[in-house]
């Protein structure tokens, strides 16, 4: 008997009309996610080098936990856990989006704490020698240079985000992958479906990294 | 005469380090003292702790009638003295991220509430004394050395200071730059500004300072006038180190 494989273009492109519904999921998912994560790094990042240490603590255990464990469970334990807790059941987006927040802001805290480390400490002094507070120092002198640093890493970031959105076919949101599952159990057109749902996620990650070199070659230009 | 610095009893120690030895020195308005020394004398250490960049551990501190408390225990008049008190870094320091007139106007806009007209034309007409006018709108990068610390230098004029600390201001410099910072700093001196200037300049110290003050581990072994400290040093240390840096 021979065995015969034809890659089916007309079920490759049969299903984009499905799969398409999951990438509105998948982009809030990810892009709510990362807002609050992004306001979670900046907040912890910045409480991990603070010299009190009843600040740096917590702040340092936060992003060991979130760092440290696998963001499969940390969704299934927020989706499946945390319901015996607040006596409730959590839907599924909400916990996406929270599993997202939680995961990029413990990393986005280390790229906000490695980025304000890598400012001279000149930089302070020059501006508190000035007369700025140490507020007004970190805000108009540290901080606008550490962030044009952090660019890159906290774009890293975004993609691995967009991609952990993914996992998160296990709790049955709508997204990419979860749409392309259940497209596939209908036609067992798995090769198909699932060579069209990596292209469309192709698409999102490469017009994300297109959008960050952009901003990056404008804000590198006026240092 | 008004005291603008006066030290008294000063110690200040790096861990188990003690840098600074009960120093004892005032500096009068309009006095420019040059701070000479071997590396790791504690002369850089005896200027930034008249700005509260450094802390010191016991002593007293009053600068322009403001007292700091040793371990910065007066936050209060520590804010009023970086107002007063301008200083010019090794290093620059500029802001790399703001042109070089808004590196000017940063402070009178945060600190003074300047409105953006008066603090635009205070860095312009700085710029323009320090010879840099046609350089407003240039990034610190763009600039040579001796220009950027020029920028460095206005941006310190621009908040009005009573006192202007100068930490080894052309250490950094390529040689042929040197010259064009120690000129604006002769007409700094000449205005009447009062000044502390950590420097190797010997030439500078003779010519403009006042009062020139040899420190040894921590001490003030020698002070007087340039002439006196320079042709006839009466310690033996300041003997050995002035022979050292004079001898080339």
């Amino acid at each position: 008997m021979e065995f015969q494989f034809q890659f089916d273009w007309q079920a490759a492109i049969n299903a984009i009309p499905y799969l398409l519904k999951g990438v509105p999921y998948t982009l809030l998912i990810s892009f709510g996610g990362l807002a609050i994560g992004f306001v979670l790094g900046i907040i912890f990042g910045l409480l991990s080098i603070n010299k009190k240490w009843f600040l740096r603590w917590p702040a340092t255990a936060y992003i060991e936990i979130f760092r440290g464990t696998p963001i499969l469970v940390q969704v299934l334990f927020i989706f499946y856990g945390l319901p015996d807790l607040v006596g409730g059941p959590i839907d599924p987006l909400t916990a996406g989006i929270a599993a997202i927040a939680l995961n990029s802001g413990a990393y986005i805290s280390e790229v906000v704490r490695g980025g304000v480390q890598s400012i001279d400490k000149g930089q302070t002094e020059a501006g508190l020698s000035l007369g700025l507070s140490r507020s007004q120092t970190f805000w108009s002198v540290v901080w606008p240079q550490a962030f044009r640093r952090m660019i890159p890493p906290l774009g890293n970031q975004a993609i691995v985000s967009i991609k952990d959105t993914s996992l998160f076919s296990v709790i049955g949101v709508g997204e990419l992958v979860r749409q392309g599952q259940v497209y596939i159990a209908n036609t067992f057109t798995a090769f198909e479906v699932y060579f069209v749902v990596a292209i469309m996620y192709l698409a999102i990650t490469l017009s994300l990294s297109l959008v960050l070199r952009l901003i990056e070659r404008r804000g590198l230009a006026s240092v | 005469m008004t005291q603008i610095v006066q030290m008294q009893g000063m110690n200040k120690y790096f861990g188990t380090l003690h840098v600074l030895k009960e120093i004892d020195l005032t500096v009068e308005a309009g006095e420019v003292v040059v701070v000479i020394g071997a590396s790791g004398s504690g002369k850089s250490t005896l200027i930034r702790c008249v700005n509260g960049l450094e802390e010191f551990e016991s002593g007293k501190l009053v600068v322009d009638g403001n007292e700091l408390a040793p371990k910065s225990g007066n936050p209060k008049a520590l804010a009023e003295i970086r107002k007063e008190v301008g200083m010019v870094f090794q290093q620059f320091n500029l802001f790399p991220h703001l042109t070089v007139k808004k590196n000017i106007m940063l402070a009178p806009r945060k600190v003074k509430d300047a409105p953006e007209t008066i603090a635009n034309a205070t860095a312009e007409r700085l710029l323009n004394r320090v010879g840099i006018g046609s350089q407003a709108d240039k990034f610190p990068s763009q600039l040579s050395g001796g220009q950027q610390q020029r920028v460095a230098i206005a941006r310190a004029l621009a908040m009005e200071p009573r006192l202007m600390l100068f930490d080894e201001p052309t250490s950094a410099l390529d040689p042929e730059m040197i010259g064009e910072v120690l000129d604006v700093m002769r007409e700094l001196a000449k205005e009447g500004m009062t000044m502390m200037v950590v420097t190797h300049e010997m030439g500078f110290a003779r010519e403009v300072a006042d009062r020139v003050i040899y420190i040894h581990e921590g001490q003030i072994v020698e002070e007087g006038k340039p002439a006196d400290v320079f042709d006839n040093p009466q310690n033996e240390r300041t003997q050995a180190f002035l022979s050292r840096v004079l001898a080339h």
